[in-house]
């Protein structure tokens, strides 16, 4: 099964379960999201639960968090992460902070679904990674799936979660990845890193797409004798600190990978942590291998891969490490 | 708080030194000024004073361990009261060069190397602090030499693997102390193998002291050219002049009154008309040293030591006699300082003391002479053309050939010689 298929049959089961479960957004009706997430959902369960919505995202949240306030659980979908800003207010000032701000009388039972990610040729306006502007906002969680798996079971929890999350799905990996998903539900509880691929010479942290570089890239280091261990964050928002603290430990090397930009990115927050609890554990500088300070990823075909974090690259990163 | 115990400085050009053996255990109490574990250095050991009262909290540098001087060995957790009063407020008692021994520094690199050998990530560092290793003395593995933390947990796994068994003995009944270490070169000479193990034989592994008096031997013998001579000297005459004092002596001073102090007057003043003698072998060059140090060796029950007794020439007899008593008394109890055994530019050796005529010594390098006082007997001699019962004394000098001559050699003994026979009855002592 298909990250992508994963994440379709992860909605399906929770709205057979839970009639309070209702999809809206562009295009996810009738022509069942741009990317085809929602295929078939509509003529499942009617046109009053998967809903065709105006081309205005504030809109969308915000008639989500009304919703989900009146005792829905909503789960809105962006069609592209690079497209969230304009509901960047509901999502900050409304969602996060409902219940702070009531003393907890209201709560945001909501999911918003989004597309991250580049290596598709989607240049600036569908290439975006925008999870580093969320994970900053205490109200809300921020889950990344990295494996079909993962994202079905994340996706059960981030539904059953009385509290707004952000679902970002790396749209570079809904066809590419592949893996084995079972039928049952499952729940992923948030906030849960796992540990990919055990190893011993360096820890490989990162999360999304990059949790499949990584693991090619373990791979490849492996046939030179050098043993990588790759932690998948699963979400940015709340961070594993444990598990992110034990394989710095376990190690002593840290490389941090996203394809999101360096600068105040989750791997600065993963540093700190490190920095602060494992100081000394480290045998090496942590390393982070992160996309450019640049304003968006290219369109030419040689500048978007330059721009992409790519198994090689992160081959390389961790050889220098582990020979530091 | 916590105070650390560093490795002490031993001499000047002493730049490191090896653990004997740790006299407390981690919990122990310990007193100010108790000795707290014993050093090797050169062909002595001696034994350091705790700088403060407390617990002895961790051993930082196991027995057997060589660590460059300012390197941290032990913490003790000092004594609520005496935590006011003792930090840093004076250096501890056996540090010769305060500066060095009491920093407080954590343990910076004492031999820093290339860029990257004298740099140690936090990793590294805590676990050699906790498994009581020197990084510096670890072979790093990592971009320009530097010592990971596998290097460092490598070297434990080393450290704390069991002994290699010794060659299964030829006979299974001979009764083997303990494991021997695997044999450890003490120089870089091939050694000349044991032969079988037969039934009844003992094999007991070096100790360390052992070790380091086998390796100094050892280096003597092997690069220092030894040349040798000897006076016969008439001593009557200091036999009667001690035979006069010896009561009053012992009455004024409190312990008796031995030949050696007189041995080491007359070594004095050879010294001075001979400096060749009170001098350093320097490779391209010869340090003639200003000082006279004199070291005086004896032996103990636990070894061999050679306390020095330093600015000899500035002492008078009594004062000789009581630099001696002193240290003789501190040898054999054990408690002499660091600073009592480092720093000789001479030895003598009070070798009648154990009843031999002849002795061939070897050198103390970088000193390039050693003189024995062998046993004084009474003789039938010549004088003038009469044969006359008188004492006689042996002195023997081995002396490095590379900076002291035949004919220097000569006159020093001479100088003593004189000198030893100039005494009489009448002289004085004071």
């Amino acid at each position: 099964m298909t990250y992508l298929e994963a994440i379709r049959a992860g909605l399906r089961q929770e709205m057979q379960l839970d009639p309070r479960i209702v999809i809206w957004g562009e295009d996810v009706g009738v022509r069942g999201g741009v990317f085809r997430v929602t295929e078939g959902l509509q003529q499942e369960f009617g046109e009053d639960r998967v809903i065709d919505s105006p081309l205005a995202e504030g809109a969308i949240v915000g008639v989500a968090i009304g919703a989900a306030i009146g005792g829905l659980r909503p789960i809105p979908e962006i069609q592209f992460g690079d497209f969230i800003f304009p509901a960047m207010n509901q999502i900050v000032e409304e969602a996060a902070r409902m219940r702070y701000r009531s003393n907890n009388d209201f709560h945001v039972p909501l999911v918003i679904r989004a597309p991250i990610g580049g290596g598709i040729h989607g240049a600036l306006y569908h290439s975006q990674s925008v999870e580093a502007f969320f994970a900053h906002v205490p109200g809300v969680k921020v889950a990344v799936p990295g494996t079909p798996y993962d994202a079905k079971g994340l996706l059960a929890a981030a539904i059953a979660d009385e509290d707004p999350v952000l679902f970002f799905e790396h749209k570079a990996a809904y066809r590419s990845l592949r893996g084995e998903v079972p039928e049952e539900r499952y729940l992923i509880p948030l906030g849960q890193a796992e540990v990919k691929r055990e190893g011993k010479d360096l820890s490989i942290i990162t999360y999304s797409l990059m949790v499949n570089y990584a693991l090619r890239a373990a791979e490849t280091l492996q046939q030179e004798g050098i043993s990588v261990e790759v932690l998948d964050l699963r979400t940015v928002r709340p961070l594993d600190q444990a598990r992110i603290l034990e394989t710095a430990k376990k190690t002593g090397k840290v490389l941090i990978v996203h394809e999101d930009n360096r600068t105040g990115g989750i791997g600065a927050e993963v540093s700190a942590i490190l920095a602060e609890e494992a100081l000394f554990y480290l045998d090496a500088p942590i390393r982070r291998l992160c996309g450019p300070d640049v304003p968006a990823m290219p369109y030419s075909p040689p500048l978007e891969h330059a721009f992409m974090i790519t198994p090689e690259k992160i081959a390389q990163a961790a050889r220098e490490l582990a020979r530091f | 708080m916590v105070e650390k115990v560093l490795m002490p400085q031993l001499g000047e050009s002493v730049t490191e030194g090896t653990i004997g053996q740790w006299l407390k255990n981690v919990g122990d109490s310990v007193e100010k000024y108790e000795s707290l574990l014993e050093i090797l250095t050169d062909k002595v050991n001696a034994e350091v004073p705790s700088p403060a009262s407390g617990v002895l909290a961790r051993i930082l540098v196991q027995a057997g361990e060589t660590v460059p001087v300012g390197t941290p060995i032990a913490e003790i957790e000092v004594a609520g009261e005496a935590a006011e009063v003792a930090p840093q407020a004076e250096p501890a008692p056996a540090a010769p060069s305060p500066p060095a021994a009491v920093v407080d520094a954590p343990a910076a690199p004492a031999h820093p190397g290339p860029t990257e050998r004298g740099r140690y990530s936090p990793a590294v560092r805590r676990l050699a602090q906790e498994h009581g290793i020197d990084p510096s003395r670890i072979a790093g593995s990592g971009a320009g030499g530097r010592v990971t933390r596998n290097d460092v947990l490598k070297a434990v796994a080393e450290r704390t693997a069991p002994p290699t068994a010794p060659p299964a003995p030829t006979a299974p009944s001979a009764p083997v102390a303990g494991a021997p270490e695997p044999p450890r070169e003490v120089a870089g000479v091939a050694p000349v193998p044991a032969g079988p193990v037969e039934p009844g034989d003992r094999v007991e592994p070096l100790s360390n002291i052992r070790r380091v008096i086998a390796q100094r031997m050892t280096q003597a013998k092997a690069t220092v050219p030894h040349a040798w001579i000897m006076v016969e000297v008439d001593v009557s005459g200091l036999v009667a002049l001690r035979e006069r004092w010896k009561a009053k002596f012992r009455e004024e001073e409190g312990f008796n009154l031995t030949y050696l102090p007189f041995m080491l007057r007359a070594t004095v003043e050879g010294l001075k008309a001979v400096p060749q003698l009170n001098a350093q072998w320097n490779g391209d060059s010869i340090i003639y040293k200003k000082r006279i140090n004199l070291g005086m060796a004896a032996a103990t029950d636990r070894g061999l030591v050679v306390p020095v007794i330093r600015d000899a020439d500035q002492k008078n007899l009594v004062g000789l006699a009581h630099a001696v008593h002193d240290l003789t008394e501190r040898a054999r109890s054990g408690r002499l300082k660091l600073e009592d055994l480092s720093g000789g530019t001479f030895t003598v050796d009070n070798t009648g003391a154990v009843g031999t005529m002849l002795t061939y010594a070897v050198i103390n390098p970088p000193e390039v002479g050693i003189v024995t006082m062998e046993s004084i007997v009474k003789r039938p001699v010549v004088v003038g053309d009469a044969i006359a019962i008188r004492s006689m004394v042996n002195l023997c000098l081995s002396f490095d050939h590379r900076v002291v001559d035949g004919a220097d050699a000569a006159r020093f003994l001479n100088v003593l010689k004189r000198h030893l026979e100039s005494l009489g009855p009448d002289s004085s002592i004071y």
